[in-house]
């Protein structure tokens, strides 16, 4: 691989990196080890460790995606990979 | 006009749009039969992907089950839609990019092996078997219930169906069909929950309204889930928004099995072959979590609302003034209840009011409640509710009209039947695509190609025919096996075939069969061999073994790579190239 090309793989593989560390961070973190002392925290009519779990976490997921979708657009573009 | 006017209406309606469906989008090559020609824009696989992944038990048993288990119910929805982030950022763009036809494709290529192609394969079809005899089940039990025809031929004219469909157009009518499909399912799923929301809530919005507050009744003006909180308390339950028995541990694997399951999942991971791009496979599958997320927020609020509604119009209430509804499923056998006390009043606790699914007599007693032959256990529980009737029920709970009624089953059926298609094509792909044509006849002609695709859909759809009207006893059991087997499996092998270029053929098969053999030795001695719980390892139940086989896939695999001569030249190219998106095309055929 070319020099330009990798460091379009590494941008790509830091990025992917952070979005993951959110992903597990909603779903694993605030949904299942910390549970219960987010729990003891209000969010309107939700404990808050319940509401990550069983709301929270989806929407999470569902914008990551559109996020790296949107990101990986420009990166593509910027190092002329793109379709 | 009465509900069954309205099923038999909305189901033939829907079914004729599908078979039209079909009509207008059959195909006559082997590219429009495996990837739809792969021009499929990516909101429509975005629908397509939604309706292909959310089942039977999405639609009809979720719900109910997150409703008997509060938090710990939230394995499922976050297990079911966590993976779609895995399958977006680590596989999708890859694999379109990649460009072939299905799974052992990919693992075939990239590890330069049949070896790897045939143990893909075989793995291929037997998760997808294991998930579609299920689908049939419950295409035969949504039409039992709601037509009144026999459970048999209601699995016979689902078989009917699918075939026509799945045979004629292949991939492309099976991806417009489940498009059709969605619209059907989310409509069907949504107007029942804002009623529901509506009334028990004051919101239309079922997300919204789970954490409102209660309207009527002696808790009106108190937040609903502290209500649940206390009720299920009171009852002998665990807290409704608390975690409950499990270890954390456990927790945490079985939604991660569930979640890299997802992502390893055949019928899940070709529908991103069937997209023009790498730039659509990327947006497509945001598009599908989307739709998905619809269904899967949804749904843990309908769990609340039944839930609070089953408790707060059965428990401690006479027998005499049940709601209609709840002696409407009586007659069903899903709802049983038995006066342990002999006082006349349903008493509904934590515990198991009889041993296994209830066994009528045939008499009555002094209520004109249906009598049960079970053996009556000690705890003070005298109800029994099969899960599945809380989505099935809601609209009779809520008192909506015929037609939403008629809607939910038409609903439940779009739901079984989109899967299922998906699942037959996986099977009969595999089959015609990776065994007979790139590893028996490699000379065979485009036509004979599309016939024994063909054939093999008929095939499939008489196996899955012929296990939904005969359940094995052990299909719930081994839906544990579909997801621990893809997780432990495909992805490891995948991933790394993408990210790591020095992965090689010998560390791909060893590190298949690593994971395969444990995953599945350690199911089959606790679901079958009788192995007890304090034997799990680190007290990690069967149900999330495959995060572990999964590791070990990953060790071995890359162990192996490393111990050995790395991959020649032209797949290292191979590797580099699926790695950036120009070029991508069609989907190439060899």
């Amino acid at each position: 691989m070319d020099k330009n090309l990798q460091e379009y793989w590494r941008k790509n593989i830091s990025f992917m990196a952070f979005l993951l560390v959110i992903w597990a961070f909603v779903s694993y973190g605030c949904g299942i080890i910390f549970v219960k002392p987010l729990n003891a925290i209000r969010l309107g009519g939700f404990p808050l460790g319940f509401w990550f779990a069983q709301q929270g976490a989806i929407y999470v997921f569902v914008c990551l995606i559109f996020i790296y979708y949107l990101y990986m657009q420009k990166l593509d573009r910027k190092y002329d990979v793109h379709e | 006009m009465s509900i069954l006017a309205w099923t038999y209406i909305m189901v033939g309606l829907t079914f004729g749009l599908y078979i039209f469906i079909a009509w207008i989008s059959r195909v006559r090559d082997t590219k429009g039969f495996y990837v739809a020609g792969g021009g499929v824009p990516p909101l429509a696989n975005g629908m397509a992907t939604a309706a292909d992944w959310m089942s039977a038990a999405s639609f009809i048993s979720m719900a109910g089950l997150i409703s008997f288990l509060g938090y710990a119910g939230s394995i499922y929805l976050m297990g079911w839609t966590g993976g779609y982030v895995l399958l977006a950022l680590l596989l999708a763009p890859y694999l379109r990019k990649f460009g072939k036809y299905t799974v052992p494709d990919f693992v075939g290529d990239r590890y330069y092996s049949d070896a790897a192609r045939f143990v893909a394969l075989v793995c291929a079809i037997f998760v997808s078997l294991t998930y579609v005899c299920g689908q049939m089940r419950g295409v035969g039990i949504v039409f039992s219930r709601f037509l009144e025809v026999p459970v048999d031929i209601g699995v016979l004219i689902g078989m009917a169906i699918v075939f026509f469909y799945a045979g004629l157009g292949g991939m492309k009518g099976i991806t417009w069909t489940q498009v059709a499909q969605y619209t059907v399912l989310i409509i069907a799923y949504l107007i029942p929950a804002v009623f529901i929301s509506m009334k028990i809530a004051g919101t239309p919005i079922p997300q919204i309204g789970l954490g409102g507050h209660v309207q009527t009744g002696q808790y009106t003006g108190q937040y609903l889930l502290d209500v649940l909180d206390k009720l299920n308390t009171d009852l002998g339950f665990t807290a409704y928004t608390q975690p409950g028995a499990k270890s954390m541990l456990d927790v945490f694997c079985i939604t991660f099995a569930l979640m890299v399951g997802t992502a390893g999942l055949p019928h899940v991971i070709i529908r991103f072959y069937t997209v023009p791009s790498v730039r659509a496979a990327r947006l497509s599958a945001g598009y599908a979590l989307l739709f998905i997320a619809i269904l899967y927020t949804t749904a843990p609020a309908v769990a609340a609302f039944a839930r609070y509604n089953m408790i707060d119009t059965i428990n401690d209430k006479p027998y005499s003034e049940a709601p209609s509804w709840f002696k409407n499923w009586e007659k069903t056998g899903l709802i049983a209840w038995v006066d342990k006390n002999n006082d006349g009043i349903i008493q509904y606790r934590a515990g198991k009011p009889f041993i296994g699914k209830p066994k009528f007599t045939g008499k009555t007693g002094p209520l004109g409640q249906k009598l049960v032959a079970n053996k009556i256990t000690d705890s003070p529980n005298e109800l029994y509710v099969d899960r599945d009737i809380m989505v099935l029920a809601n609209p009779e709970i809520a008192n909506l009209p015929a037609w939403v009624i008629a809607l939910v089953a038409a609903g439940g059926l779009a739901a079984a039947l989109s899967t299922a298609s998906g699942l037959l094509l996986v099977i009969a792909s595999s089959i015609s695509h990776d065994l007979y044509y790139r590893m028996v006849n490699r000379k065979a002609t485009e036509k004979q190609r599309l016939l024994v695709g063909r054939i093999m859909i008929g095939i499939a759809v008489c196996i899955a025919g012929y296990f939904g009207i005969n359940p094995p006893g052990f299909v719930a059991q081994v839906v544990a096996f579909a997801f621990g087997l893809a997780a432990s499996s495909f992805f490891p092998i995948i991933v790394l075939g993408i990210f790591s270029t020095r992965t090689n053929r010998e560390g791909a098969i060893c590190g298949m069969l690593a994971g395969i053999i444990f995953t599945a030795a350690y199911i089959i001695y606790f679901k079958f061999m009788g192995g007890t719980k304090d034997q799990w390892f680190l007290g990690i139940s069967p149900e999330g073994i495959g995060t572990v086989g999964m590791i070990i896939n990953f060790i071995v695999t890359i162990v192996v790579s490393r111990m050995t001569k790395e991959p020649p030249k032209e797949i290292q190219d191979l590797v580099a190239s699926i790695r950036t998106p120009r070029g991508a095309g069609a989907a190439v055929d060899h």
